[in-house]
């Protein structure tokens, strides 16, 4: 029973006995409907033939004799074939005819009998037990007569209708089941697969992948978006790996700076000045760690597409010139020319303060690298401009540049190449103008400018936009 | 100036009630947002600050239910939940102002003491005086001793702000917030620059310098003579 209940809880088995059981119900109806249609067609065209009959002995009967009657019936009683006549007395003896015995209470009646009755005649062609109908007539003198036609055997019939009610019944089973091993058996398969590959994947492994037929049916579809869902979680996964791996190394390091400067302060027992001294430099310190994390969460959460949420129209060109305004004192202050080309507005769909910042970091960098240029004539070009639909932000240095290796590495995180050391940074500048960059669909491009570095983001413009 | 402070980090809370005593105002603490809202709905404080999360009632509920009774005293918001869809979160619920943590003491009291100041004054005034120096706001001309000084668009903004809040310390990301509409952290010194750009224009060729910058905090514009 319980074997059963976990059976019924199968989808495919459900169904297929579902249609087992409405077939099995449409073919019951459609047998009784045309077994009682057939039976009353047969009994009219019964009807038909007695009536017929009828007119012709009472054609011969004329205005004749009774007794020239009864042997008009002997003799039709006697030649074979399914008519019966019968001509009884007022106490029910039969007088002649080809019936031997029927039913009580059927001659009491004239006209056509109700039902079809039962009797037995002489003779092999009328057996025992036999089915008929009749109209019967009242004779002069209190005789009665009975012409009517053999049925034939009164179960045949329902036998038949059985019979074929039976093998329809056996066939939907069958059929049912067939389709229910083929069908529901493959579909079952699928399904317990991918649930064994989700259990597994459940278990630990994040790579591993449902497996695809090829045949792009449902199934497959199905596979198919549960490994997109799986690849975006393995993915995400692997960021959450690496920022944990990326805060061990890099956000120990300043900690570790942080408590042997407390240490030093508290074991070298320096004066009041010293003291506020070490106190100003662990604020410090603090600072760069705390922007550090700012910049971190900033970047997971703009990656993580959280602030989408927050977009609104507007004009890219504005905020190019608003980050050469902010800059341009400080470029003025370190020699560096800072020039900017813009057009009219370029009204985009986005972050405004996302995309502010993301400007502001490449800037910065440009303006520290500039100065590091060899010509004497350091020079920064920030401009933007649009072209097939796609807006192009440039901030361009005549700086020493990346090299093409280290190009796609320092998008990453904590990432700084050897020779920036030396200057101040987190290492995450270029990590989150990578992110804004993919937060508005587009890309930043890392590239030559024949000498120095032009950093290029890319955004697709709607159309409508 | 009476500040309420709604904070459920006791520790954080008793630093920030004694800092701000020492500043020379008078601090209240709440330590659930319940407690803090029924406090605020009483009155008589010139400035909220408020956390975000609290327990019993959230940060942005106590803001939204003080602006529906209409009450509009200015709050601060003081939270973990710093980025800019945070902050425009808090903003939209009805607060004047949004701090992260963690934040440095004279930045509090800075945004504090700007936000009391526009209370009192409003944003009606149509001229500003410091000392000599003269901003028109409906000519936007600056006048410094009766000689005209030229400004770009953006050093008059800067110095309409410092003017705004003459005798009050302003912080370098309430400049950038405030004069630029930006966010970010400009990491570098970008607004000290604008600033010694400012301080040439309106101060140079004069004896008395307005403009003086508060050793790790930010900028003070005010007149010795007042």
């Amino acid at each position: 029973m319980k074997r059963f209940r976990a059976l019924l809880n199968i989808t495919s088995v459900r169904l297929s006995l579902a249609y087992t059981i409405v077939f099995g119900l449409f073919a019951v109806v459609l047998i009784a409907y045309t077994t009682i249609d057939t039976s009353r067609l047969l009994r009219h065209q019964t009807q038909q033939i007695v009536n017929d009959e009828i007119q012709a002995l009472s054609a011969i009967y004329g205005g004749g004799s009774l007794s020239r009657f009864i042997r008009v019936i002997e003799n039709r009683s006697r030649a074979p074939g399914a008519s019966l006549y019968l001509i009884a007395d007022a106490s029910g003896r039969i007088i002649a005819g080809n019936v031997s015995d029927l039913e009580p209470g059927v001659l009491n009646q004239t006209g056509w009998t109700e039902q079809p009755f039962r009797y037995e005649g002489f003779g092999s062609a009328h057996g025992p037990d036999r089915q008929a109908i009749a109209r019967v007539f009242e004779l002069p003198g209190g005789l009665r007569a009975l012409i009517g036609r053999d049925l034939g055997e009164p179960d045949r019939f329902r036998l038949i209708a059985r019979r074929s009610l039976i093998v329809a019944l056996v066939m939907m089973v069958l059929l049912g089941t067939i389709t229910w091993l083929f069908v529901g058996r493959r579909a079952l398969k699928r399904i317990d697969s991918v649930s064994q590959s989700t259990k597994r994947i459940m278990a630990g492994d994040l790579n591993e992948r449902l497996s695809m037929s090829g045949s792009g049916d449902e199934f497959d579809r199905l596979s198919g978006s549960l490994n997109q869902l799986l690849g975006r979680m393995a993915q995400l996964d692997e960021g959450l790996k690496q920022v944990s791996d990326n805060i061990a190394h890099d956000l120990k390091t300043p900690l570790t700076r942080l408590r042997n400067k407390a240490e030093q302060t508290l074991t070298g027992d320096p004066d009041k000045t010293g003291y506020k001294q070490a106190m100003a430099d662990i604020i410090a310190e603090s600072d760069i760690l705390i922007r550090t994390f700012d910049a971190l969460l900033m970047i997971t959460r703009v990656e993580a597409g959280s602030h989408a949420g927050n977009f609104a129209i507007f004009d890219l060109a504005a905020v190019v010139s608003d980050v050469h305004e902010l800059y341009e004192p400080s470029a003025d202050e370190a020699g560096v020319d800072f020039s900017i080309s813009i057009p009219g507005p370029i009204e985009i769909r986005g972050n405004r303060e996302l995309m502010g910042q993301a400007l502001a970091n490449l800037t910065d960098n440009a303006i520290k690298y500039a100065t590091d240029s060899g010509t004497g004539n350091p020079q920064v070009v920030i401009g933007v401009n649009i072209e097939n639909k796609t807006a192009e932000i440039k901030v361009a240095d005549n700086g020493p540049g990346i090299a093409e290796e280290d190009r796609e590495r320092v998008k990453e995180r904590f990432v700084r190449l050897d020779k920036s050391r030396s200057k101040p940074g987190t290492g995450l500048g270029l990590s989150l103008v990578d992110a804004v960059a993919r937060l508005h669909n587009g890309r930043l491009n890392l590239g030559v400018n024949n000498p120095g570095l032009v950093a290029t983001i890319t955004i697709p413009v709607a159309a409508g936009q | 100036m009476r500040i309420l402070l709604i904070e459920d980090d006791r520790e954080a809370a008793s630093y920030l009630v004694k800092s701000l005593k020492e500043a020379g105002h008078v601090a209240e603490h709440a330590d659930d947002g319940e407690e803090g809202y029924e406090m605020a709905l009483d009155g008589g404080y010139d400035v909220l600050v408020i956390d975000r999360m609290l327990p019993t009632k959230d940060g942005i509920n106590i803001i939204t239910d003080l602006r529906h009774n209409g009450d509009q005293t200015p709050v601060l918001i003081l939270s973990a939940l710093g980025q800019v869809d945070d902050r425009v979160a808090g903003l939209r619920a009805g607060s004047d102002d949004y701090l992260p943590k963690p934040y440095a003491f004279s930045e509090l009291l800075a945004r504090i003491e700007v936000l009391n100041r526009r209370r009192i004054s409003g944003e009606s005034e149509t001229a500003y005086k410091v000392g000599d120096l003269e901003l028109d706001r409906l000519a936007h001309a600056v006048k410094r001793n009766g000689d005209d000084i030229i400004l770009q668009p953006r050093e008059y903004r800067l110095l309409e702000y410092l003017m705004k809040n003459a005798g009050q310390v302003v912080t370098r990301t309430m400049l950038l917030e405030n004069v630029w509409d930006y966010h970010f952290d400009p990491q570098t010194n970008v607004i000290d620059v604008h600033i010694s750009r400012l301080r040439a224009k309106i101060d140079k060729d004069y004896d008395e310098q307005l403009l003086q910058t508060v050793r790790g905090t930010g900028y003070i514009l005010k007149s010795e003579s007042e």
